[in-house]
């Protein structure tokens, strides 16, 4: 297949979103965009409108905007999880401890709550502390320590893991349970708590408005601030940053940092939702938090991580898995799809995009 | 006809010509050293000879015989080319014995069991550590080869290599990492490979090195073969066609801005470990040019000004007070900026457009809230485009679409946005055209003219006379020569540069 080359590629701005002003000096704009750079731009936002019109024809509860937002509701913890790993991606990094500082963060509101009987507030601040915690020792690792990225949020998972369950005595922690000394736990879920996930504004859930400023928080941060312009050269050459008076120490810090806060507001979710400290609660949240974040690499033909692209990932899978599991889908195929996803925007990536994408190869195997 | 023929042979790599034609002839039982400055195509040569290149045109025999080009290092290995690479750890495979590693090859090949005990190996690995006189016993024998320190690495891949009785044995810089002794085996050991029929090809920058060994040099510039000598070598000759000589200036010519006082002081530092410490003053509103061969210390006396990596010894002072960057960031903030050597390497960052590599080093400038002015980050793009002549259909355009010398602008263009106290160039005209030379240059002269101290440190002698008021010889990671331009000619740069152990050759 013959495909016109394209020159001078136009990389500022967002790429997609090419602004006016830039037009006025460019003095050899060559529009002519090949069926290929279509392909890897647009490819898989084509994909989500195909597939939702699928369903929407398909099936009359589909076209409820209730299973819209339930959709979107069942999304936003990948989704909020998932901005986080962007982050670290954007640094040239993966933080692996996602999935279980998600459920350590289960574990420690429905701790305060039920063991220490504190309102909601006390454990959402409690929770993000430990999050942040978290993504402290994890900067501490791989920043101070030095060991790679990887195997240190490799170690932290396993760690984390593990600590959650000691003061549980590995129980779930419920409301009314009974404690060690064989007392009756004194507190419980509270309302507030609870109403993170069941609260609505106008008809929009709670969860996802959270997502929805959290996406504009990020992509604002990523794209719009300095902080957020020397991450991504952090991520693109870090020497080169380094050279350029860049501390690019900080910034990877900065990057597990914030990955361990998002990463246990998606665990906050995830508890006023089930409604009881699960211990099992966040187990498969990894593997999908990094396969959004992949997809939302090549989801815009950007070609490295952000934030709007991860949003996508999640809504996407989010609607295939709703939409099958309406059209009566086994749920034990879920996986099956996920990875059909994740592979298909790896071959947008990588296989037809021409702009190779410096971060998924080396930040993941 | 000779035992050794290289013919026209020519290589490129993604249509960029390395090798221009390469014609060498040499015979069984001598010794031709390889001689050539950074970038001139040894490195490229040695790997087409090795085969792990594959010959892209002309001709290769050894006895007569050429390589199969589809089979790669094994072709040339089996027609008794056996290459000492620069780089051990490309050589050796950590996790194995030191006698797993001297017959690596062996095993590789299946002429050993590749299963058995180690115990089996000693006897056969001991005879090849004995080929190069080293008596090395079980104990050595039985070490991860990681274990050993660099020069015994080094000895492993050399006794390896004359285990495999070549015709043709090729050292490529064989004694940067050896000691005086051990260079002193190394020297017997080629002696040895001489008296015993063996064409070597020895490669290496180090002049004494090759003056003692070879029986005839030939210099490699700009990937062909500038010239051909025989015993004795003209070094002064030999040095010139290997920095280059683009007509030797007239005095008038040179620069000659001198600046007053002192800008950065250096006091006691000391580049590598065994070197000797020195002192030197870097003026305001002149150009330092810093000549060096490769491994003369440029780069690590450029990376340590700017706090990129400590000197082994010394201290600084930046206008009196006292200056001591632990980072790129400090020194960035005190005003002491550097253009890297590498480019690629160092300071370009894959798919970032012109605007946003140029804004990189002051992007706080541009968000003194945090929020980026996007608007003026475009416009101080234009400016940098504007100001170099960068050719570039826009800002926005992506620098790994810009050529070479674009690229170079805009890396060096990007720096004058702030107003330097001290601005280090580390080969700044490497792979640019001569028009981005001239034009690079001119920039670098208005720089200190507008006040900065400027230190431009490149291999090619002309390179620094283009732009530098005062030249400061490197050798060794010692300055052998501190003087302003118009007091000094050329040659006695030049000599200087390749001076043997201190001493000028012309």
């Amino acid at each position: 297949m013959a495909v016109p080359e394209v020159k001078g590629p136009q990389v500022d701005g967002d790429g997609a979103k090419a602004d006016p002003a830039e037009k006025v000096t460019a003095t050899a704009p060559s529009p002519r965009t090949g069926v290929r750079e279509l392909a890897v731009r647009y490819g898989f936002i084509a994909i989500t409108v195909v597939l939702f019109v699928y369903f929407a024809v398909a099936e009359e509860s589909f076209r409820q905007p209730s299973t819209l937002f339930s959709m979107l509701k069942f999304a936003s913890v990948v989704a909020v999880v998932g901005l986080g790993v962007t982050l670290t991606m954007v640094v040239g990094g993966l933080d692996l401890s996602v999935g279980s500082v998600a459920g350590m963060s289960v574990t420690i509101s429905a701790m305060a709550m039920v063991f220490y009987a504190q309102v909601g507030g006390v454990a959402i601040a409690v929770v993000l502390l430990a999050g942040a915690l978290v993504g402290a020792v994890n900067a501490l690792l791989i920043v101070v320590l030095r060991i790679p990225d990887l195997l240190a949020t490799l170690a932290s998972m396993f760690v984390i893991m593990g600590l959650k369950l000691v003061p549980v005595d590995g129980q779930s922690v419920s409301s009314g349970m009974v404690l060690r000394d064989g007392s009756v736990a004194p507190g419980k879920f509270t309302p507030d708590f609870l109403a993170i996930d069941r609260a609505f504004i106008g008809p929009v859930p709670l969860p996802v408005v959270i997502v929805g400023l959290l996406a504009v928080g990020t992509w604002f941060f990523l794209t719009r601030t300095r902080w957020g312009r020397l991450m991504y050269a952090v991520g693109a050459n870090p020497e080169a940053a380094r050279l350029a008076g860049v501390r690019v120490g900080r910034y990877r810090a900065l990057a597990y940092v914030l990955s361990g806060v998002f990463a246990s507001i998606g665990g906050l979710i995830l508890s006023s939702r089930i409604g009881q400290g699960d211990i099992s609660a966040g187990n498969s949240l990894l593997l999908d938090a990094v396969a959004v974040a992949l997809v939302g690499t090549s989801v815009l033909g950007l070609g490295r991580p952000n934030a709007w692209g991860t949003i996508l990932g999640a809504v996407l899978i989010g609607i295939l898995i709703t939409g099958l599991t309406i059209t009566g889908f086994p749920y034990y195929g879920q996986d099956i799809v996920k990875g059909i996803v994740l592979l298909l925007a790896l071959l947008f990536s990588f296989t037809l995009s021409r702009r190779r994408s410096r971060y998924a190869p080396a930040a993941v195997i | 006809m000779a035992m050794i023929e290289l013919h026209d042979v020519r290589h490129a790599f993604s249509g960029n010509p390395v090798l221009r034609g390469v014609s060498l002839s040499w015979d069984a039982g001598e010794v031709m050293g390889l001689m050539g400055a950074n970038g001139a195509g040894k490195s490229t040569l040695i790997k087409v000879l090795a085969g792990v290149h594959p010959l892209q045109h002309g001709r290769i025999s050894v006895d007569g015989a050429s390589p199969d080009a589809a089979d790669g290092p094994l072709a040339a290995r089996r027609l008794g080319i056996e290459t000492v690479h620069q780089r051990i750890d490309e050589g050796v495979v950590p996790g194995l014995s030191v006698a797993e590693n001297l017959l690596f090859e062996r095993i590789a090949q299946g002429e050993l069991p590749a299963v058995g005990s180690l115990r089996g190996l000693l006897p056969a690995a001991r005879g090849v550590a004995a080929g190069l006189g080293l008596d090395w016993g079980d104990a050595v024998l039985r070490r991860d080869v990681h274990e050993l320190g660099i020069a015994d690495q080094q000895l492993v891949l050399l006794a390896r290599a004359l285990s495999r009785r070549p015709k043709l044995l090729v050292l490529d810089e064989p004694t940067s990492a050896l000691s005086a002794a051990e260079t002193e085996r190394l020297f017997g050991v080629v002696e040895d490979m001489r008296r015993g029929g063996v064409a070597v090809l020895y490669v290496s920058h180090h002049i004494n090195e090759v003056d003692r060994l070879a029986d005839r040099i030939a210099v490699l510039r700009d990937g062909s073969i500038r010239s051909e000598q025989t015993q004795p070598f003209d070094w002064s000759v030999a040095v010139r066609d290997m920095l280059g000589e683009r007509g030797v200036r007239e005095l008038a010519e040179k620069n000659d801005q001198r600046g007053e006082d002192t800008v950065l002081e250096l006091r006691g530092v000391q580049l590598f470990a065994g070197s000797a410490p020195f002192d030197l003053d870097l003026r305001r509103g002149e150009v330092t040019g810093v000549v060096g061969l490769l491994g003369a210390g440029k780069s690590e006396l450029a990376l340590g000004v700017f706090g990129a990596q400590p000197f082994q010894a010394g201290t600084m002072r930046l206008d009196g007070a006292p200056y001591a960057p632990k980072s790129p960031a400090k020194a960035v903030a005190e005003e002491v900026y550097l253009v890297p050597e590498d480019r690629a390497a160092q300071a370009m960052l894959p798919g970032w457009s012109i605007a946003r590599t140029a804004s990189l080093p002051f992007l706080r400038a541009l968000s003194p809230s945090g929020v980026l002015q996007r608007r003026k980050e475009r416009a101080d793009g234009r400016a940098v485009i504007d100001r170099f002549g960068v050719v570039a259909s826009s800002e926005a355009q992506g620098v790994d679409s810009l050529s070479g010398g674009n690229q170079q602008k805009v890396v060096v263009g990007r720096w004058l946005r702030g107003r330097p106290r001290v601005m280090l160039l580390d080969e700044p005209f490497r792979g640019i055209d001569i028009g981005a030379r001239h034009d690079l240059s001119a920039r670098v002269r208005e720089l200190a003219a507008g006040g900065s101290a400027v230190v431009v440190l490149a291999s090619d002698v002309d390179e620094v006379l283009e732009v530098a008021d005062r030249v400061i010889v490197l050798v060794e990671g010692v300055p052998r020569l501190d003087s302003y331009a118009v007091d000094v000619t050329r040659d006695r740069i030049v000599a200087r540069t390749a001076a043997l152990n201190g001493e000028d050759v012309a």
